[in-house]
């Protein structure tokens, strides 16, 4: 066989064959070559710039930068709402390479209720890629700790050092200043994204809310390198962030406790304001309630308790509680008297302790009545009929004036609409008119509701907001200043708008402002109770409002009727009367007459006037708070 | 006509009185000067790689000593020699790839190595060179152009090898493996009506293998390059990043250890199968091209050497040799490129990776004896 094949073997044909073959390999051999030098041309070459952003986009990433939110002090620069630090878990889902099973295993760490996974949830699907979403807030020293260790089984998840919002002095602002939460999913869908990108909260109620493009401030970015597990190697760009507003508010914290103490227990609305500037002093709602609850996302057995409350918390009386003001109107219709001509400080008017239309037999009692069985005296005067409230004197003048005229002037009050304060959900109140009843009831006016009208009852609701600045007004004889919560705004005092009345003669405004000292100062005055130790002069007027209709002829007894029955105490005042620098109004919900509401004002005007300098905060040990 | 082919152009007097020194060695300069050139360039881009670990370079350094002293060795060994151990060798490899299957050990589910006493090493490399060296050893005996009958048991003789591997499974030295076997029988002077039979065999036989044969692992590969951004954080990450990295390298590259994909760990296995990755990305296509132009050099003698052996066994070992090698380089470039399937084929002499390089080494070495077997009565 082996001489077969070596007789059979030419080495010269062999040759030749390989030779051929070799040719033909060389051929492939430079076509395979070429397609990877075009490849390699067509990735590094042509589609160089595709793959250098994506180069890029996979190692910078884009980081917000969330700004620090603005402070909120008080007038004497008491921390009202500040930023802690705090640590937040957060999730890159595009991370975890299993979110479930993430969740699961952080749920055996840490503490995460239902809640937080189901809130996570909710807020996920609306973010950008690989950016982090929020998972659970105020992350303990503790739970920090147990994630770190446990790093390696839990991809994706990420601790930031976050500020979150917190009010030191807790429920003593919560309607004043209002608070921020969470962003929610309906406000994702309506919020620009640049300026919340790395911001979880927003202002939701109060100065929070209305001043919130001020407080939030501008979002800074910064690139950073990262490897392929998200780890950051290297800042590469940065612009910071810049810090949001400081506020300054006219808010007086020693006003806020003399009037959250002094409304203990009871519902009820202080509203002060300085007439001087429209500054507001107090501004407090009873109950209240602790805004820094709602910050994280209040639970929703907590939120229920709140809400359900028949004591309803959350309401904000002073600027959505919209009463009768009662007879806390009457100097303004006795000034629209004066004014018009209908009466002079001079007249009088009989007073038998009720008063009835001609032409109509239903009488219209005098609140005195039932209590000493005839008027406040035999005719009654303007002095009179404020100093003690008389109110057949003002069915009298109402008569005279007529509803729609009253209205007119009233206007000039700011009553019937808002007062423009810088916050949220304020309510307007009403000041009736015959149009207005023809518009909302659609009905004519009867002559009867003039009188109701005439002393603040019937159709007419003020808020305690109006109503301090209807009082502000008074103490001012004749203008005022939209009232405002913020004094300053990083430093720069905001214009204020200037309430003008037309010009009236000084001596009716004297005529009504003696009236209103004598319910004070006099004996005969329905709060001279008040002037006890009183260090300074005060104009004023109480106020009753009817919660129930009371029937033509039955009494009206405090003691019979449910707490929930009771008259609302009003009361209005403004001090000192030769220079004011204080106008309040109060409301005390079911105080059975104004004199629930005196002690409140005295409490408050005290604070303001008969205490400059020792602060209430400090003597109630809350100045470390502040 | 021996004399006027061993001359070089611009080789010059010193080349030639040096040749003896060479003769002496047994080495082919212009090959060894190749080599060295490429494995030096290599460690470079090795170590960047690697974010300039010693530990992993010194191995590296250490591989391609051990490689280089045994291309020493390998070209000591006159040819003849290596057509009578071809055999022998096949055979063991045989055996060890028999062995593989039933007492291997390995890893992802494929068992690739055999442990004998604590040393490890994979038979499938070994049939990387035993295959054509025997293969040529067969047909060198016989009258070529080879007829039916010895192409049929060519097949054989590599088909064998090839399934063993491919049961363990390792489809892509299973296919490495048959390749520099059919080189062989190739250049040999297989007909062409073989060869276009064979083709169409082959596409016809894609269904089939697709549907019954192919592991999900292998399809899953081969989907995957098909559409790498079906599965961007999966099995389309590899190519993805080796892409972008290849793609974001431009003209000259973003610097020597500055390749943002390979320093943040983005570009995986960078240190060994995707490393041309890591060099197109540093260096640019510039780098790219001086690495083929390597390649091209060394394959370019490689052929040379091959083209002027005194024996038909010679020609047949050296050019199948060369042509494996350079087989290795694309399927190693076009699959980081994203040309051809993630098969797991190290960039040759560049790659970390000891077995690789010393198999290479090896056969370079028989390259360089067959270069030097000029004075042997054929």
């Amino acid at each position: 066989m082996a001489t077969d094949r070596n007789l059979l073997k030419d080495d010269n044909r062999e040759g030749r064959i390989f030779a051929d073959r070799l040719v033909v390999t060389l051929v492939i051999f430079a076509v395979m070559l070429g397609l990877l030098v075009i490849r390699y041309y067509h990735l590094q070459i042509v589609d160089h710039a595709i793959y250098a952003t994506r180069s890029d986009q996979n190692r910078l990433q884009t980081q917000p930068l969330p700004p620090r939110r603005g402070l909120i002090r008080d007038r004497a620069g008491r921390l009202i709402a500040e930023n802690e630090p705090s640590f937040v878990l957060a999730i890159v889902a595009e991370r975890t390479g299993g979110l479930d099973a993430v969740i699961e295993r952080l749920q055996q760490i840490i503490d995460l209720s239902d809640d937080d996974v189901e809130a996570f949830q909710l807020r996920r699907p609306s973010t950008r890629p690989y950016a982090p979403v929020p998972l659970k807030f105020r992350i303990s020293e503790e739970e920090r700790a147990r994630i770190a260790v446990n790093s390696h089984e839990l991809p994706g998840v990420e601790i930031e050092a976050q500020l979150i919002r917190f009010y030191p002095l807790a429920d003593l602002f919560a309607h004043a200043v209002g608070y921020v939460g969470r962003i929610n999913e309906r406000e994702l869908q309506t919020l620009p994204e640049g300026p919340y990108e790395g911001t979880f909260h927003i202002g939701k109620t109060g100065i929070e809310k209305y001043y919130e493009a001020s407080l939030l401030g501008q979002a800074g970015v910064q690139t950073v390198e990262t490897d392929a597990r998200g780890r950051i190697m290297r800042l590469v760009d940065k612009t910071p962030p810049v810090p949001g507003k400081d506020m300054r508010l006219n808010l007086d914290a020693d006003l806020q406790l003399a009037a959250a103490q002094a409304l203990e227990g009871q519902r009820g609305a202080v509203v002060a304001i300085d007439p001087r500037n429209g500054g507001v002093l107090a501004l407090y709602s009873s109950p209240s309630f602790d805004p820094n609850s709602f910050v994280n996302g209040i639970s929703f057995k907590d939120y229920g308790e709140l809400r359900d409350s028949p004591d309803v918390p959350l309401f904000n009386r002073a600027l959505q509680g919209q009463y009768p003001p009662g007879s806390t109107v009457k100097p303004a219709i006795g000034l629209a008297g004066l004014h018009m001509g209908l009466v002079t400080p001079q007249s009088k008017v009989a007073d038998p302790g009720w008063y009835s239309i001609p032409g109509d037999d239903r009488r219209y009692r005098d609140w005195v009545l039932r209590i000493r069985g005839r008027g406040h005296a035999d005719t009654v005067d303007l002095h009179m009929a404020i100093a003690e409230s008389c109110d057949v004197y003002f069915y009298d003048l109402a008569r005279n004036m007529t509803v729609d005229r009253m209205h007119d002037f009233l206007q000039n009050f700011n009553l019937g609409a808002r007062t423009g304060v810088d916050t949220t959900n304020e309510r307007p109140g009403v000041l009736p008119s015959s149009e207005w009843k023809l518009q909302n009831r659609g009905r004519p006016w009867y002559p009867g509701e003039t009188l109701s009208v005439g002393i603040g009852q019937g159709y007419m609701l003020a808020t305690p907001m109006q109503l301090a600045l209807m009082t502000s007004v008074l103490a001012n004889r004749g203008y005022a200043y939209k009232p405002s919560l913020v004094a300053e705004v990083d430093g720069i005092v905001p214009a204020t708008e200037r309430l003008q009345l037309p010009d009236i003669e000084p001596s009716h405004w004297q005529a009504v402002i003696e009236g209103m000292e004598a319910v004070v100062h006099e004996r005969s005055g329905t709060a001279h109770a008040m002037a006890k130790g009183l260090k300074y002069r005060v104009a004023s007027k109480t106020g009753t409002a009817q919660v129930i209709g009371i029937a033509q002829d039955e009494e009206y007894d405090e003691d019979e009727i449910a707490e929930r029955h009771r008259n609302h105490g009003l009361f209005i005042a403004f001090a000192p009367i030769e220079a004011p620098t204080i106008a309040l109004a109060v409301i005390v919900e079911n105080g059975g007459g104004s004199s629930a509401a005196v002690p409140v004002a005295r409490a408050v005007l005290d604070a303001w006037l008969a205490n400059p300098g020792k602060g209430v905060m400090r003597n109630a040990g809350l100045a470390s708070n502040g | 006509m021996a004399e006027y082919l061993r001359r070089m152009p611009y080789s010059g007097d010193a080349f030639r009185r040096s040749s003896t020194v060479w003769s002496l060695l047994k080495l082919d300069p212009w090959l060894l000067g190749g080599l060295l050139v490429l494995t030096g360039f290599g460690l470079t881009v090795l170590n960047s790689a690697v974010d300039g670990s010693n530990a992993a370079i010194q191995r590296q350094a250490i591989y391609l000593g051990i490689g280089f002293g045994g291309m020493l060795v390998a070209a000591q060994i006159p040819v003849y020699r290596y057509a009578r151990l071809a055999p022998w060798m096949y055979l063991i490899g045989i055996l060890a790839l028999i062995a593989v299957l039933f007492v291997g050990v390995g890893a992802k589910g494929a068992q690739r190595w055999l442990s004998l006493g604590g040393f490890r090493f994979q038979p499938s490399e070994i049939m990387k060179l035993a295959v054509p060296l025997t293969v040529a050893w067969y047909l060198a005996k016989r009258s070529l152009p080879p007829n039916p009958k010895y192409v049929g048991a060519t097949l054989f003789l590599m088909g064998l090898p090839a399934v063993l591997i491919f049961f363990q499974p390792d489809l892509g030295t299973a296919i490495l493996v048959s390749v520099s076997g059919f080189f062989v029988l190739f250049l040999a002077g297989l007909s062409w009506r073989y060869i276009t039979t064979a083709l169409a065999v082959v596409l016809a036989s894609i269904w089939p293998l697709w549907s019954f044969v192919m592991k999900d692992y292998q399809k899953q590969r081969v989907l995957t390059l098909l559409d790498p951004e079906s599965d961007r954080l999966g099995a389309g990450w590899n190519i993805i990043q080796s892409k972008t990295a290849i793609g974001s390298g431009g003209w000259s590259g973003k610097g020597y250890m500055e390749g943002t994909q390979t320093l943040l760990d983005f570009l995986p296995e960078s240190h060994t199968d995707f490393i041309i990755a890591v060099l197109a990305e540093e260096y640019g296509l510039q780098g790219v091209l001086w690495l083929v132009l390597l390649y091209l050099f060394i394959c370019l003698r490689g052929f040379w050497i091959s083209y002027n052996a005194h024996s038909t066994y010679g020609r047949l070992v050296g050019a199948s040799i060369t042509l494996t090698f350079f087989v290795y380089v694309f399927v190693n470039m076009g699959m980081v490129a994203g040309i051809l399937p993630v098969v797991g084929v190290p960039l040759p002499l560049v790659s970390a990776g000891g077995t690789s390089i010393v198999t290479l080494l090896a056969g370079f070495g028989i390259l360089m004896a067959i270069s030097q077997d000029k004075r042997q009565v054929n």
